[in-house]
């Protein structure tokens, strides 16, 4: 089994720095060798494991987090980049025991098998309710899954679990987007 | 990665300086391709100066009579802009088609062009829509900025600021991508309005396809201007001896892709116009 570390073998490292961001509403201050990736930061320091690396080439979107609310995918992303920003990861969008509406929306609707993909798709289908609103149909969901891949469902029931979270999200009490 | 010293500049000044004297230094946009080149180690910058504290750098307007984007507007940015939407749809259209939209929201227009990959959208877009591109030290014109393969006209130290379009006339852009990367495996981008002085009322660039980089297809725009229909530009074809081969296609399979993403943005303006 690979090891979900990758952290770099090379002899010369580069200057450590010192890095101030939030992360799922708590501030953090660490210092890190400015190759860290943002991924890497969140796993392998933090140990925030729920952001996935599938690819590593921004292609799958299993890394996918919020920064500032925008979807992005932390592998292609380095820790400096997002000083002084807002990160939210998969472990930051449920309520003490209560789940996200768009988790639930992927609990009801069945929306995963192996769930490797799930914190990314659910963090890319919160950046389409930040961008369309609440009400998304059925072609939207679609393209704005073009880089968010799953390997076991077919897509099916996770563009129906989406559209039905987006519009949880929309209805419920200020649960939402932040 | 290899190791490379990070900085994180407040000023232009301050950017322009700390690549000055450092010749290995490169600037940092949005990073969604100079990242994973760095992973790859593909290459192997000794200075990293990150634009990313500069948010004057992102702002869109319309000054004197033209759309003027900030270089480090995001291609999200660009794709939901009122005024983008509003008087240039088809580049709203365009950075509507890269990458995905976590790739958009990082991306941006000037690393976009900066780097000048063959297969990137945006090169098309500027050469088509005959824009300016403004540095820290000049306005340099499209038709002299992309100079080659992932060349520009660009000094080692110089940052572009943003780039300005002329509004006036239609343009549409039809992109064949390939299905993993999204990058264009043929883009063509029509522009049709004002004949500028010894110019031709009809410009077709075309990316993705070029083994130069981004190029204006001057037979297609010829055959445009005597007559803006898709049936004009039948039997015009590319040499593929010019074109990328690569595992993807072959030169002869993406000259026949120009043609026929020439003929399909050609159709859709008609149809808009009728």
């Amino acid at each position: 089994m690979q090891p979900t570390s990758f952290k770099d073998t090379s002899l010369v490292r580069a200057p450590a720095h010192p890095l101030a961001l939030s992360v799922n509403g708590a501030a953090v201050s660490v210092t890190v060798d400015v190759r860290t990736l943002l991924v890497q930061l969140l796993r392998d320091e933090l140990r925030l494991t729920g952001t996935h690396v599938g690819c590593d080439t921004s292609q799958c979107g299993a890394c996918t987090v919020l920064v500032d609310g925008a979807a992005v995918k932390a592998c292609a992303v380095l820790a400096v980049q997002v000083e002084g920003r807002e990160v939210r990861t998969i472990e930051g969008v449920a309520t003490a025991e209560t789940l996200h509406p768009m988790q639930e929306a992927f609990r009801e609707h069945h929306g995963l098998q192996c769930g490797f993909c799930t914190p990314g798709m659910i963090l890319a289908a919160m950046d389409m309710v930040r961008r369309h609103g609440p009400v998304l149909d059925e072609a939207t969901v679609r393209a704005d899954l073009e880089g968010n891949l799953c390997r076991c469902t077919g897509y099916h029931n996770i563009v129906k679990a989406i559209i039905a979270g987006a519009r949880a999200m929309g209805a419920g009490p200020a649960v939402g987007l932040d | 990665m290899f190791a490379f010293t990070y900085h994180r500049p407040d000023t232009l000044t301050q950017a322009v300086g700390l690549l000055r004297g450092r010749e290995e230094a490169k600037p940092l946009a949005g990073g969604q391709t100079l990242i994973a080149t760095l992973k790859q180690r593909l290459a192997a910058p000794s200075d990293l100066v990150d634009l990313g504290a500069l948010p004057a750098l992102r702002a869109i307007a319309r000054v004197d009579g033209r759309l003027v984007i900030g270089a480090m507007a995001r291609h999200a940015d660009v794709e939901a802009s009122p005024l983008v939407r509003e008087s240039l749809p088809a580049l709203a259209a365009l950075a509507g088609l890269i990458g995905d939209p976590a790739v958009r929201n990082r991306g941006t227009l000037g690393g976009s062009i900066a780097n000048n990959d063959p297969s990137a959208d945006y090169p098309a877009g500027c050469l088509a829509l005959d824009a300016t591109i403004v540095t820290d030290r000049r306005e340099i014109a499209a038709a002299d900025f992309f100079i080659g393969l992932f060349e520009t006209a660009l000094e080692p130290d110089e940052i572009i600021i943003q780039v300005a379009f002329p509004l006036g006339g239609e343009g549409t852009y039809e992109k064949f991508r390939n299905p993993a990367s999204r990058y264009a495996m043929a883009g063509v981008f029509i522009w049709r309005g004002q004949a500028l002085p010894g110019e031709g009322p009809v410009r077709v660039a075309v990316t993705g396809a070029g083994q130069g980089g981004v190029f204006r297809w001057s037979e297609a725009e010829a055959a445009l201007a005597a007559h803006f229909s898709p049936t004009a530009l039948a039997g015009l074809v590319l040499s593929g001896d010019e074109m990328i081969e690569d595992i993807h296609g072959s030169g002869a399979y993406r000259a026949h892709l120009v043609g026929a993403m020439a003929r399909r943005a050609v159709a859709r303006m008609t149809q808009a116009g009728a």
